[in-house]
Order: structure tokens, then sequence, then C-alpha cells
């Protein structure tokens, strides 16, 4: 889940007037499949009856899964900001030994699936519940507040707090009237998409067996005897994730007011720490670093040392790789083809419908997995079941859940390329296609493969949806992972679990640059 | 009223060492310039003066008060920014973006402080603005505020560094003599910092020159403009006429003739026979259409013509190829043109300088 990038600052690339009738077609066709799961999920909802839909809101089983969702929500959000805020702050202001390691440390938590997580400290502590499943989420998760605050931090201007120093602020005060109010905005945004994950997460809640959300729902779609109550727990859990998206944006749009001018190109100084301050310090990031590092990398070690009953079967284990790759493939292809219309739409016109498009075709943001998963069992299984638990129906439900990874990339490309060079190729005799094709696709082409890739290494380590859509008998990593766990067979669950940390790695490191880079621009275009 | 008093002033280490045992008197109530290019050192002459960095050896006064001391034999001693009674504006004003436009200037207020906000905000034209937010002014507002904020607890001092170097060139002078009239007129102390020479020179009382962080020369902006220090300096306060000369009794003999060096120039005296360069302003030069055959001292063409309307600057080759400015009245008198013959004069006492 990265904070999808629409409302970055765009250069000057836009063009004027209406876009071209083909290319709104192609773009209105990727709003419409990306809405597809949830407007089935709607149609299934109205099909049932007023009265049946009230009865299961109503419902006491309901309401206490929202209570548990809610209060997991807050838990969780409370505990990245107690913990990131300060950790951005050390991260930005303060001289440290190995600086560079603990920035490393502080985002690498992001490639740590949560049921991976999950399954590592099931592996050696006989946890489960409620503040279990707190304590893993809050660890894979706080890089999103501690991140965004350490480039605010970073990148706020330094004069501010030198300003107030002449006004008769103390340091302290100083920092903590002028800085600290600029890192508000990185912070809360952050707050909201570990909000808006911890909402979406199926793995740690399931494997620490707490009946939230996501949990409910696919208990209740595998019992398969209450459908209704299933897809209008999953509309429930959609308009959650809605909201947390919406005042996500906001937020986010709002935050070039918190900078006036330019500023000054100059960094603040750092704090030298001295003693036990240092002492402290240090201790508190080793000591994060090592729960939410140490502790999974650890436990996974220890297992794979010890082997288990059953050997390792090197077969098995390469074809759910392969397996992974293929299904995971599959979608990358599906949604960089459903991105690219609607990327090279939003780059260069900013029309009403250009917008609807746009935002309609991030719907998968606000999809949690279980959700998708679900409307496409249902959709398959009503209007075509020969898609049911398909490659195909699986390669969809990845493109629309990651559809808004794919249009970010490769609009971010696309709005780097000036769009003069295009029609200087259409002036030069090429027709719109061969012109786009020779010109903007050329030159985006990185930011098109960059967006294929995030898909893919995404959709590799996905659960849920893999779970509820893949063919009978096609195991890929993370279905061999979960059914291990569901036997307690540990041991031979540690290599796969480390094959997808080593996977995850990667997109996170991506992601940790996007948030990284996103929030220290915000000095260079104001 | 206070004045600022630098004495031997350091920042930074050895090699590294940024300002050199510099000695400054910024008069009490004045307006002073510090004008240096960039990494001549002022800024940190700027942030030592407001505390937020310490000098590594010197003293800095405010009026009788030893804001900072240290290295042998000074009286160690930091007074840390919050208490020294000084105000600054930053470059580009740095408010504070989470506050709205009133806040920023109550921020070093007591609370319940609104008359004196509204009071401040008249003081500089904002006004009407008490409740907007910085990302909804422009530049020029934003430094008016931010000059409000500072001059809100009524520092001893006020600092500006760079503050109209972000704006476009109309609004910067406007701006410019708004500030300094208004600065003038409540009679407090300030420091400005800049790399812009007509800036410093309009506006201040005091300029001193600060290159490679000692500085050159110090003294009124007429004093600094008619008699720099070295040729650098009248380089850089303004355009020049040089001319290679030789002097002989107090003339020095170049290719525009024989130009009065001044006879309280001592320095006439020590080139006396020697290879120099005589220096002259523009308007110390006088074109006039040549006579006869052309041959005679002084004789020119002009290469190109600049009309500012006020006056004009014409370019003229002399017959040795020295190439030399001359500023002649504007309005209806049409400038000569390139390609023209013409004749240049000295009026003015010349500056000579080693060659």
């Amino acid at each position: 889940m990265i904070p999808s990038p629409d409302v970055l600052p765009l250069p000057a690339s836009r063009l004027v007037g209406r876009p071209p009738r083909a290319l709104l077609l192609a773009g209105a066709g990727t709003a419409i499949a990306a809405f597809i799961p949830l407007l089935y999920l709607l149609v299934r909802a109205s099909g049932a009856g007023v009265q049946r839909v009230v009865d299961v809101l109503a419902n006491r089983r309901t309401l206490e899964t929202v209570g548990t969702s809610v209060a997991l929500v807050i838990v969780v959000v409370g505990a990245c900001l107690i913990i990131g805020v300060p950790t951005g702050w050390l991260l930005a202001r303060a001289h440290l030994p190995f600086r560079a390691l603990w920035v490393v440390g502080a985002a690498l938590p992001l490639a740590v699936p949560s049921y991976v997580a999950a399954y590592a400290w099931l592996a050696q502590f006989p946890i489960s519940g409620f503040w279990a499943a707190a304590l893993i989420l809050t660890l894979v998760s706080f890089p999103y507040v501690a991140l965004p605050v350490t480039a605010a931090l970073r990148s706020s201007d330094p004069a501010l707090e030198e300003v107030a120093r002449t006004l008769g602020r103390g340091p302290l005060r100083s920092f903590t009237e002028t800085t600290l109010p600029q890192a508000w905005p990185a912070a809360a945004a952050g707050a909201l998409l570990v909000a808006l994950y911890v909402l979406s997460d199926f793995g740690a809640v399931a494997l620490l067996r707490v009946d939230a959300f996501t949990r409910v729902i696919y208990t209740s779609y595998r019992a398969s005897f209450d459908r209704v109550g299933a897809t209008v727990l999953a509309l429930v859990l959609v308009s959650l994730a809605l909201l947390l998206v919406v005042a996500e944006r906001r937020i986010r749009g709002r935050r070039h007011r918190w900078r006036v001018g330019a500023g000054t190109q100059r960094r603040a100084v750092a704090v030298n720490l001295r003693g036990l301050s240092m002492a402290l310090a240090v201790a508190w990031l080793a000591l994060l670093t090592g729960l939410a590092l140490g502790v999974p990398l650890v436990s996974l070690l220890l297992r794979m040392l010890q082997g288990s009953r059953t050997p390792l079967d090197v077969g098995e284990l390469a074809s759910a790789a392969v397996n992974s790759f293929g299904v995971a493939a599959a979608g990358a292809v599906l949604a960089v083809a459903l991105a690219l219309p609607v990327a090279n739409l939003s780059a260069r016109y900013r029309t009403p419908m250009v917008r609807a498009i746009e935002t309609v075709s991030y719907t998968g943001h606000a999809l949690p997995g279980v959700v998708v998963g679900l409307s496409m069992v249902f959709l398959t299984l009503a209007v075509l079941p020969i898609a049911y638990q398909s490659v195909a129906a699986l390669a969809f439900a990845y493109a629309v859940l990651f559809l808004p990874k794919a249009i970010g990339s490769i609009r971010s490309a696309t709005a780097a390329v000036p769009p003069v060079l295009e029609l200087t190729a259409r002036t030069l005799g090429r027709g719109p296609l061969r012109a786009w094709a020779a010109t903007t696709l050329r030159y985006t082409l990185p930011g098109i493969a960059t967006g294929g890739l995030l898909v893919l290494l995404t959709a590799m380590k996905e659960l849920p949806v893999t779970l509820m859509l893949r063919p009978t008998g096609l195991d890929t990593l993370a279905t061999e992972l979960w059914s291990r766990t569901d036997v307690a067979a540990y041991g031979s669950a540690a290599p796969y679990a480390f094959a997808l940390i080593v996977l995850a790695a990667v997109p996170a490191w991506l992601v940790g640059r996007m948030v990284t880079n996103e929030f220290e621009s915000e000095g260079v275009h104001p | 009223m206070t004045g600022v008093v630098v004495h031997g002033l350091t920042a930074g280490y050895g090699s590294e060492a940024v300002l050199h045992d510099l000695d400054l008197t910024v008069p009490s109530g004045a307006i002073s310039a510090v004008l240096g290019r960039s990494g001549s050192g002022k800024t940190t002459l700027l942030r030592i003066l407001a505390g937020f960095v310490k000098p590594a050896a010197g003293t800095v006064q405010f009026g009788d008060r030893l804001v900072a001391g240290a290295g042998a034999g000074f009286p160690h001693c930091f007074v840390p920014p919050e208490k020294r009674r000084v105000g600054i504006v930053p470059q580009e004003g740095a408010l504070f973006p989470h506050l709205s436009v009133s806040e920023n200037v109550g921020f070093g207020l007591p609370r319940h402080s609104e008359s004196r906000i509204g009071e401040l905000l008249e003081m500089v034209g904002m006004g009407s603005y008490a409740r907007a937010r910085p990302h909804e002014l422009s530049g020029g507002q934003q430094q008016r505020v931010a000059l409000a904020r500072a001059l809100a607890p009524r520092p001893d001092v006020v600092l500006l560094d760079e503050p109209f170097s972000s704006l476009d060139l109309a609004l910067r002078a406007r701006l410019r003599s708004e500030v300094c009239g208004l600065l003038r007129s409540l009679g407090t102390t300030a420091v400005l910092v800049t790399h812009d020479q007509e800036e410093a020179l309009s506006i201040a009382d005091l300029v001193a020159v600060l290159r490679d962080g000692r500085i050159v020369q110090a003294g009124t902006p007429a004093a600094l403009y008619t008699e720099p220090a070295d040729l650098e300096l009248a380089r850089f306060l303004g355009e020049v006429a040089e001319l290679p000369a030789v002097v002989r009794g107090g003339l020095a003999t170049c290719s525009l003739g024989d130009v009065v060096v001044g006879s309280g120039e001592p320095r006439g005296l020590a080139f006396e026979g020697g290879d120099v360069v005589v220096v002259l302003r523009p308007e110390q030069l006088e074109l006039s259409r040549p006579a006869g055959d052309g041959r005679q001292v002084g004789a020119g063409v002009v290469t190109q013509t600049a009309y500012y309307g006020h006056d004009a600057v014409v370019q003229v080759e002399l017959a040795d190829g020295t190439r030399i400015p001359v500023r002649t009245p504007g309005g209806v008198t049409s400038p000569p043109r390139p390609g023209e013959a013409v004749v240049v004069r000295a009026t003015g006492v010349g500056r000579l300088y080693p060659r």
C-alpha cells in the first residue's frame, strides 16, 4: 500500500483541451474494470433485500467485529505515532553513530509481510489475540510514520527555529512550536496509511486469531452459509477504508500550505547527544530494529537450522516460487496494460472526465484484498463459472488491487516527458499512436518497468486473494506458508517465509525511497 | 539606543576560518549594511550577531552589554539568541507556515497583545491581512510580516539577511525604501546583509565591505564609492573607466591626457613616477564631438550605447584600444550612436591603484 502519488506536484506537462476519444475510451475501460469488484458487491447486497442487510448490520457479531477492528486500528496507529515521531526526530536531527544503518533499519520492516512476521513470532512464542496482533502490526507498519517524519524534519527550514530563538524561545520550545508542527501533516498522513494497512490486513489477524473484519469475512466465506453476511461486512469494511483514503488525500493535498517560499537550502544543525541521552537513543533504535527485524530473522534462521521432521522439499519450494512468479507476472502485465491509458490521460489532461477516470481507477487503493477476493469468487460463480478459481480471475484481482501502483509510477514517468516531443513527431508525419510510441512511450519505458515490477513483487507476497482465487492445486509461496502454519508445521514453513522476505525487500526499498523522496521534494516544489 | 561593537572576531578554526580578526562598529540608531559576495563570511557575521553561531575568538557588544566573548584574552560569555533582544528578518521571511499572520507577529509578544499586533501590522501596511495564512501572501507581503514579527518585542538590534533578494526589481526598490523609512522613524539599530551593492549604497548610513572574512573598507556610501580602498572594490561598487597611467607631479598622464589625482591624495606621491591605473567613474567623463582631423587626445569611437531615460552609458573605444564607459545626459538629447567618433575628457579627480 504505497501512498498514491497523484497529488504530487507535476512539471508543466499538461496539454490544453480535450483528450483524444480513443484514449478516453481506453481509460474509461480501465476505470470500469477497477470498479467491477466493488460494484458487484453492491449489486449482491442490494439483491439481498434491505431487511437482510439491516439484520446483518444490527447483528451483535457485526458490531463486535467493527469494535475489534476499530480498536486494533486505534491501538496500532497510536503506537506507531508514539514510536514513529521520536524515531523520526532521532534519525533526522541527532548525530548518531552508524546513522545510515539505523535509517535502513527503520525502513526495512516494510519488507516483512504481516503474516510472515506473525508466523516468525508464533514459531518462537506462544502468542495470540488482540495485543499480539497489535504488536506485530505496529512493528511492520511504524515506518509509514517514521520515514515521512524523518523526511519532513530533515527538509524543514532551520530558519524557523532560529527566528523563534530571537523571539524569546529556548531551544526546546523553538523546536516544539515551529518545526514539530511542520512534521504533523507527514505524521498524520502516515498514520492514516497505517490505519488503512491495519484495516486491510488479513495475515496477522488470521494467524493470531483476532476476529477483525478480514478474518470474519474470510471465515464466513469459507463456511459459505452466510454469503450476505460476508458481503455486507465487506461493504462496511470498504466504507471505513474509503473514509481513511479520503482523509489521507485531504491532508496530503493541503500539505503544500505548510511550506512558504523555497526557503534556504540549508539543513538543520544536528543535535549532539551526550552520555546518557546518546546511550538511550542508540538503545531505543537497537530495541526497535531488534524487535521489528531481528526477532523475525533470528526466529526463521533458528527454525531453518533446527530443521523439521519433514525435510525441506526443494522441488516443492521451487515450484511454489515459479507459481508465485507466474500468477503475479500475469497480474502485473494486466495492471500495466490497464494503467497505460489512465496514466497518459492524467499526466496530460485535467478535465473533469479525466479526474473521474483517475479517481475510480484508484479504487483498489481502498479495497482490502479479502474484499476483492470475495467479490471475484461471487462474480465468477454467478456470471462466468469457467473463470472460477482460474489464473485469469486471480490475475484480474491482482491488477485491480495493485493498479494504483502501476498508474502512479507510469504517470510520474509520463509527466516528466515534455508533450512537445510527441507534438513535434506529429508535425513530422507520424500518426497519433506512432508519434506516442516513438517519443513518450520510449522515454517512459523505465517508469512502466518500475510500475510492473512493483505490482509483480507485491502480488507475489499477496495472501488472501491468492487463497480465495487460486486454481485448486496451484500452490504459491504465500499459500504454502499459510497451509503449513495452519497445521503448526512451523519448521517446514521457514524456507517459504525466508523467500517471501527476500522478495518483499525489493518493493519495500522502492516504497521507502518514494515516501522519503516525496516528502523531501516538498522543499523543491512549494 | 544600542550600537553594536565587534572586536577581534574570528569564526571557524585554522584554515577553515570564515572570519578573521574582524573589527566593526555599528552606530546606534543607524542602518548599516554588510556588503559582500557569497562566501565572503557576511552571513556568518550576521549569525554570530544573532547568537546562532558561537565565535571562535573575539567579542560582540550590544551597547555596553557583552553578548559574546571567546578566546584567549577575552572574557568568556555567550548570551543565547532568546536573551539578546535581537530581531531577525531572514531570507524569504521564514514565516511560521502553521500560524496566521497575526499569530506570527504575536509569536514574540506576551498573550493578549492584540492591540500591539494590530499596530505593527498597520505599520507595515498589512492591517487587513491579520487572519491570512502565510501561503496566501506574496513574497513582498511575507517580508512585511516578517519585519513586523521581528520588531514586535522592540529589539535593540534588527538583523536583515538579504531580505529583498527574492523579490522582483520594482518591488524590491519600493519595499527597500519603505522598510528603511520605517526603521529610521523608529530609530532602531539595523544591520543589513546583502550582496547587492546598489542596495547597500542606496539605503545604508554605513557600509562595511567584507571579502574573504575580512573587512576591506567601512564608511559612508559616498566615501566608499568615491574612494574605494582597492581596484577590486572600485569595480564591485559600480562601473569604472580604468586607464593605464604614469604619475608626474600630482597628475596622471593617460590616454585622456593629464588627469588630476587630487592634492589630498597621499598615494599620488607614493606612486610618483610609477606605472599605475587611474580610475574614473563614468559620470566623471564627458563626451564631445571631435574637432579637426580627429587625432586629438581622448579621441575614440562609440561601440555601444545603453539609453536609460534619465541618462545613457556610452562605451567608447579609445585610439589605444582601451574601452571605457561614459555617462551622458539622457532626456531628449540623443546619445551618440555606435560607430560615431567622439572625444572623451575627464572632468573629475581620479583614483590611483598599482598596476
